[in-house]
């Protein structure tokens, strides 16, 4: 074939081609909405395999529709594409359970679904009993969790997954309306990022119910806490690449009975949280904690430590373990202390009694950063409104608790609110 | 190179561009006429023309050079066949850290096989790199049962293998082919840019057996054409092979053995970095390989130990640990590994065993 007809014949065929092109995909799909990849799984179909290559084939824009129903998964989803929503019919509609991934299959990964992309809307489908974590979220800017369920239905179980929702390294982090229960880390847990939103969440029977961790500006505000070994946690940890925690709201919730044994992995961080443990701070800084509920939780409602104090020594020289700037006010405390867990604080109750007080501060502060011989007003430990008080003064060759509030009777300026309009 | 392959390509880069744009297909089944629409691949490797004669044999067509690195991820013993091609008139440069940026059109070809007890052969996958006009994009494709071709396999896929090591030890489990996504997990070093992660010029700088003779893979790309000689490629120090004794100290091998196994995500800008575990050749600091280190987030991984490395216990140590281990949640590398490397694990016991130092007690 010489050159000259050879172009030709390649010319026509894809002239052809062309216009086929452009008439199919005018005519394709027309009773759908051409926004939406919609997966449907017929009876003895391989759900992995219909839903993944969705996930696969999805572009920016496009919303991946789940059927109702409960699909057996054992190997891990994943998704990529930046800007994609995965809708699925409601959290106890549309279930895929990853039952068949802990007795079998151990070759096929750990987690439910893997994100590697930014803008990613998940709503209103649910991730049961993964070996692993539910849910993980990586380096995303912009994330939403809505109407989500992720949950080890054989209850509290050291064998149950680390963590149910897992956004990590991410900016822009929005949970809300989800449930998360028995993760043998944290049912929620925001980790290394920025600008996070948890709101109207339900976090039952995890070791950790909701954990802001190594994290900036998180709003924490209207959900419910029960049953955790500690209701919400806020942490700053050392040997991180991304530490000092900072600004951090967490008011409104409803946070009871968290007094599950814990049952967290040794060698976890959230394996030395005690159980009974409402909302606990650890080395972070500008945590304003207000009008919260606290209920029935055995060893300390309101627990603020430092992370030598709490967990040992640390080698990092960046890492500040003091938390400071703490604003503790307006929270509504009942029952609390009445049946601490772990030595040291069955050890307070000797020298304190029983019921311990609602509100637990080690006293451990950063004599370098005082001035004058007192630590300056913004770096303060402020307790307000309602409510018993212990520092425990734990830098003292013998600690000598002190329950007088009025050392810390101050006021922090209330933390701005986090708002952002970045959907995804 | 063969001509269907330059002529008909070059056609409809130049058609697909002007007309076919959005189109399936547009002539010839090649890699130049293929990445225009990479969007719809081949649903069969054949397609490519990656490879002449019979598929079974896996003869490389003109102008694909075969290569092997030094160091390789380990990926369950399967024997991995590597090979490159390049658009014509065109070559890959390599950066100061002796990374190479290849050009568009680049296909990387590698083959994953394990011996049939007849002594023959049994490919399983193939997977393609390929650098579209969008970047690059992965490709697996599954060998079938009689081995005439490979199809595309998006969403990856199971099978069972059944093999003799030559140690002796039999092996018989479920092999796990990737799919596309996860693909990424490994090559997406950084947020949003799959690359490349084998060929690079200190894993490329040691010899190959090619068909004309033996010879230094970096002199072979830059005389084929595939690689611009530079003084850059020259100063680039070759990573130690790491079960050759003779290459480097112990450490030298270990550390060379992670990178290849784990710095594709434990490295600052990885996936992993969230962990402050850093296991490339370059970093040098024993804390960043986790020695007294404490785990972040490894749930079960920890295995109730302390640290990642304790200088002089390897069992103690929670690389061991994670590397004996074929658990998914447990296991490192998470990915494409379920049986242990027995090998790899002497090495990185024997590295830790002649460590020196202590790590803080437990409180």
């Amino acid at each position: 074939m010489n050159t000259r007809r050879m172009f030709r014949a390649t010319f026509t065929v894809c002239l052809l081609l062309w216009t086929v092109g452009i008439y199919s995909s005018g005519c394709a799909d027309t009773p759908k909405n051409e926004n939406e990849i919609v997966v449907t799984i017929k009876d003895g179909e391989n759900a992995y395999e219909l839903i993944q290559e969705a996930l696969i084939k999805a572009t920016a824009g496009k919303t991946v529709v789940l059927p109702e129903g409960t699909f057996s998964l054992s190997r891990s989803l994943s998704l990529t594409v930046d800007n994609v929503t995965v809708r699925g019919q409601g959290m106890d509609k549309t279930v895929l359970s990853f039952k068949t991934q802990k007795v079998e299959n151990k070759e096929e990964g750990a987690q439910g679904l893997r994100v590697q992309a930014s803008g990613v809307v998940l709503e209103g489908f649910a991730i049961e009993d993964t070996q692993g974590d539910a849910i993980k979220v990586e380096d995303a800017d912009g994330i939403t969790f809505r109407k989500i369920r992720v949950e080890w239905t054989g209850g509290p179980d050291e064998k149950n997954g680390s963590y149910g929702l897992y956004p990590v390294k991410c900016k822009h982090v929005l949970i809300e309306d989800c449930v998360a229960k028995n993760a043998s880390d944290a049912g929620i847990y925001v980790g290394q990022s920025e600008q996070i939103i948890v709101r109207r969440n339900h976090a039952e029977g995890n070791v950790a119910g909701i954990e802001i961790e190594n994290s900036k500006y998180a709003d924490v505000y209207e959900n419910t806490a029960t049953k955790n070994t500690g209701g919400i946690l806020v942490f700053d940890l050392p040997k991180l690449p991304v530490q000092g925690g900072k600004h951090c709201r967490v008011y409104n919730n409803n946070v009871t009975g968290n007094n599950t044994d814990n049952f967290a992995p040794e060698g976890a961080i959230v394996g030395k949280v005690p159980a009974g443990v409402g909302i606990m701070i650890l080395s972070n800084d500008n945590v304003e904690i207000f009008k919260n509920t606290l209920k029935d939780n055995k060893t300390a409602h309101i627990l603020i430590v430092n992370y030598e104090f709490a967990v040992g020594k640390f080698d990092d020289p960046k890492f500040d373990p003091y938390p400071e700037g703490i604003f503790i006010h307006d929270n509504t405390f009942e029952n609390g202390g009445y049946d601490p867990d772990g030595e040291d604080f069955k050890l307070l109750v000797a020298l304190v009694g029983k019921p311990l007080p609602d509100v637990i501060y080690d006293g451990i502060f950063d004599e370098k950063k005082q001035k004058d011989g007192k630590t300056p007003k913004e770096l303060m430990i402020c307790f307000k409104g309602e409510g018993t008080w212990v520092n425990l003064h734990a830098y003292e060759t013998i600690p000598k608790p002190d329950k007088d509030k009025t050392p810390h009777a101050c006021e922090l300026p209330a933390l701005d609110p986090i708002s952002f309009d970045k959907e995804g | 190179m063969q001509p269907s392959i330059t002529i008909r390509g070059l056609f409809c880069l130049l058609l697909g561009l002007l007309f076919c744009f959005g189109n399936i297909g547009c002539g010839g089944p090649a890699v130049m006429s293929i990445i225009q629409d990479i969007e719809e691949p081949p649903k069969t490797l054949s397609a490519w023309k990656l490879f002449k004669g019979d598929m079974k044999q896996h003869t490389l067509n003109d102008g694909v050079l075969p290569y092997n690195i030094s160091t390789p991820l380990f990926s369950d013993y399967a024997t991995k066949y590597r090979a490159v091609w390049m658009p014509p008139g065109t070559q890959a440069e390599a950066t100061e850290k002796g990374t190479f940026t290849f050009p568009v059109g680049t296909v990387l070809i590698k083959t994953f096989a394990y011996p049939n007890d007849d002594g023959s052969r049994r490919l399983i996958e193939t997977r393609l790199l390929i650098h579209a006009t969008t970047g690059w994009t992965s490709l697996p494709y599954v060998w079938n049962e009689e081995q005439t071709d490979a199809k595309l396999a998006l969403v990856g896929d199971t099978t069972k293998v059944k093999w003799s090591h030559s140690s002796g030890r039999t092996y018989d489990f479920t092999y796990v082919v990737p799919n596309a996504n996860e693909c990424k997990n490994c090559h997406e070093v950084q947020k949003g840019k799959l690359q490349p992660l084998g060929p690079k010029a200190s894993q490329l700088n040691v010899a190959y057996t090619y068909e004309d003779g033996e010879a230094n893979q970096i002199e072979k790309w830059v005389e084929v054409g595939f690689l611009k000689d530079s003084e850059a490629l020259r100063k680039i120090p070759a990573m130690p092979k790491w079960d050759d004794p003779t290459a480097g100290t112990v450490g030298e091998r270990a550390r060379a053995y992670l990178d290849a196994n784990c710095a594709h995500c434990h490295q600052r800008k990885g996936p992993a970095s969230n962990s402050a575990l850093y296991l490339d050749y370059a970093s040098t600091t024993p804390g960043d390989w986790g020695v007294c280190k404490p785990p972040v987030a490894a749930g079960k991984g920890s295995g109730n130990l302390r640290y990642g490395i304790v200088p002089g216990k390897p069992d103690e140590s929670i690389f061991l640990h994670r590397m004996k281990s074929d658990v998914s949640e447990i296991r490192m590398p998470e990915l494409g590994r379920v049986v242990a490397h027995e090998e790899g694990i002497a090495l990185i016991r024997q590295w830790i065993k002649e460590m020196k130092g202590s790590c803080p007690p437990a409180p």
